[in-house]
């Protein structure tokens, strides 16, 4: 042993950790803390937490509960809304039969739903939280660590804490999918925001512009790009990240796609995976396309 | 001293119109701590000692400066001479370090943010090099900019900026994008958005410089021929001497942040203060600057010249019509046909060949 140890001292050869006797106590001492923590609290919290629940049951029964082909019809009416473009409603047709035709409508459905509610609840934090970045330096400073912390963290580590708190369902399934779908948001808001043309701010300024006016007038039109992709991302994370909460107790698509793993059927976790797939391509391009008509004043260029 | 261009000023001009602004001994250091060097500059601490020794940069020293109102006021200088510098002080983007601008019995520095506001809202509009329009918005709308800003509604904004929108000749394109118009399109979108707004005082930085030369023209006389009928106070900013002596009532010369000289067109022309200024003199074709009344010479006794030339016009005009009439001396007058002097071909074409007096040859 001491070979190994080049001659050094033992304290600089093996790293003196704390003895295990000590780690044991401060993680008992920890995990038990918040234990008693979350049952003094757990009325409280499920309290605070039910009409979440029933709200996201009553939409998920909303989207499985309508028959199939009128919510196939209000889907591709919004494709056709926000992209007007027949190949991506043609796409997104295509798309949606072979997944019923897999059998899988239902939990596709309740992966719809739980995306949409995800995504919105992602994108309502982190516009304004993106604003208030783009606007005050210290903000940005304290906003930036915790979003690398909320992008690198494995999401299972925060899984552990919610699970606790929360317990099993769609409440915490909810919450884990908007902490991992919430920065791509909140980054690209700041960005664009900070990206906007200073000569055309100056502009805004000189005229008399009240901050909120540039806002309104001039930092959120011209960030529009940055934003359409934050939107864009969060529901793509949001998509990939049901998977994950599917261990938590959400449905879905994400839950087959754990059993399949479990159990090692090739064929369910790939229908099912593939299943995901099409879902996200499609958002994807209905929301690009989104993003581009917004920006129909770019398309024609002089010079 | 035998300038005898004052013959032609005042009861020629119109009274002026809305407030003038004054600067008085404005500084502007940029830097972490402007106000701990202040004073050394003011003792005379140069612009390289204090950004070597101390890393502050000296924007502008001890200006001092009138802007009539209702006229044009040029400041001149290269880049990095400070003009953009100034002329954004004027509607408070930028703060000096020490110094006053008053208008209207007003001091623009010591305004609160939202004194400010009004302030640039009712009274400056401004006018930018790269135009600054915003994109997403058409022809229309942009230049509805200012007053929707101020509050005003749509329905009373829309006619104003759709005529102000034909005044500078862009009727038809209301409903196009700037990225749909040319650079001389997009900036009379600028300057229509800028005069929708009604202000009295109007800042122009550099607004022709990203322009073509004869577009450039082009707007020049857009410009002159707005102002004759508005009368505004305008602060054009440029770093061509032509184009400031094309449209400047007064030019005011800038260097590294200083006053090298203020005065008329004709009085730079002829009387350039130093090295500086007759080196960018020089390169004037001065037949086509110095005006009839700058170098005629003083009423004679007895009788007149037959041929009246109007005090405006330039030599080149001059000596043209004169040489047409086949006269060597015709009086000058003024816009109300008194006459003023009379000027000689010969001083004509000497004015015209001479060199500027500072000159070093």
């Amino acid at each position: 042993m001491a070979a190994s140890c080049w001659s050094l001292p033992d304290a600089l050869c093996h790293f003196p950790a704390l003895d295990s006797g000590t780690l044991r106590v401060m993680r008992k001492t920890v995990d038990g803390g918040f234990r008693n923590l979350v049952r003094t609290y757990s009325d409280a919290i499920d309290t605070a937490t039910a009409p979440l629940q029933i709200a996201l049951n009553a939409l998920e029964r909303a989207f499985t509960d309508t028959p199939w082909v009128i919510v196939l019809i209000v889907l591709l009416a919004l494709v056709w809304g926000s992209s007007r473009n027949a190949r991506i409603v043609t796409g997104a047709a295509f798309a949606m039969l072979l997944i019923g035709w897999m059998g899988l409508w239902d939990d596709t459905m309740v992966t719809l739903a739980m995306v949409s509610v995800c995504t919105l609840i992602a994108v309502a934090i982190g516009l304004p939280i993106g604003i208030l970045a783009a606007r005050s330096e210290r903000m940005q400073r304290l906003v930036n660590p915790v979003l690398d912390v909320m992008q690198t963290l494995p999401s299972f580590v925060y899984l552990i804490p919610v699970v606790v708190i929360f317990g099993i369902g769609k409440v915490p399934g909810m919450i884990a999918v908007v902490i991992y779908a919430v920065p791509p948001m909140i980054r690209l808001t700041n960005l664009g925001i900070r990206m906007v043309d200073a000569d055309v701010l100056e502009a805004a300024e000189a005229f008399g512009s009240s901050p909120r006016q540039k806002l309104w007038n001039v930092q959120l039109p011209l960030a529009l790009p940055a934003l359409m992709t934050g939107v864009n991302q969060t529901i793509m994370m949001s998509l990939s990240m049901v998977v994950v909460a599917s261990m938590v107790g959400v449905g879905g698509l994400g839950k087959n796609v754990l059993q399949a793993i479990n159990n090692q059927f090739f064929t369910m976790g790939f229908l099912n995976g593939f299943a995901l797939v099409a879902i996200a391509i499609v958002f994807d391009r209905a929301s690009q396309a989104f993003g581009h008509r917004l920006q129909k004043h770019r398309e024609v260029h002089h010079d | 001293m035998t300038d005898t261009s004052v013959l032609i000023n005042d009861e020629d001009e119109a009274a002026p119109a809305g407030p003038g602004i004054e600067i008085k001994s404005l500084y502007k250091i940029f830097g972490p701590n402007p106000q701990k060097w202040i004073d050394c500059v003011k003792a005379g601490m140069s612009k390289e000692e204090l950004n070597r020794k101390h890393g502050h940069v000296l924007g502008l020293t001890d200006i001092s400066l009138e802007i009539p109102p209702g006229k044009i006021s040029v400041i001149m200088g290269l880049s990095g001479s400070g003009k953009s510098t100034l002329i954004r002080h004027i509607n408070g983007l930028i703060a000096p370090t020490v110094g006053e601008i008053v208008c209207d019995g007003a001091d623009i520095c010591q305004m609160s943010a939202k004194t400010l506001r009004q302030f640039r809202r009712s009274r400056t509009a401004m006018v930018f090099q790269k135009f600054a329009l915003l994109p997403h918005r058409t022809v229309l709308e942009n230049t509805c900019y200012g007053l929707d800003i101020q509050g005003v509604p749509r329905a009373t904004s829309e006619p104003v900026a759709r005529r102000w929108i034909t005044r500078v000749g862009l009727k038809g394109f209301e409903e196009s994008y700037p990225s749909q118009l040319s650079g001389g399109m997009q900036q009379r979108v600028g300057l229509a958005r800028a005069l929708a707004t009604d202000a009295d005082i109007l800042l122009m930085d550099e607004a022709f410089s990203a322009l073509d030369p004869l577009i450039r023209l082009d707007m020049q006389a857009v410009l002159l021929e707005l102002q004759q009928e508005l009368q505004k106070t305008i602060v054009f900013i440029t770093h061509d001497l032509d184009e400031a002596l094309r449209l400047g009532d007064r030019i005011a010369i800038l260097r590294d942040g200083k006053l090298e000289q203020v005065g008329t067109g004709q009085q730079i022309v002829q009387h350039p203060a130093n090295d500086y200024v007759s080196a960018f003199v020089r390169e004037v074709n001065r037949g086509r600057v110095l005006q009839a009344a700058t170098v005629a010479g003083p009423l004679p006794e007895g009788k007149l010249p037959a041929m009246t030339l109007p005090g405006k016009l330039v030599l080149e005009e001059a000596a043209r019509r004169m040489l047409d009439a086949g006269v060597l001396r015709a009086t000058v007058v003024s816009a109300r046909n008194r006459p003023r002097g009379v000027l000689e071909m010969a001083d004509l074409l000497s004015a015209m060949v001479q060199r500027t007096e500072t000159s070093p040859q």
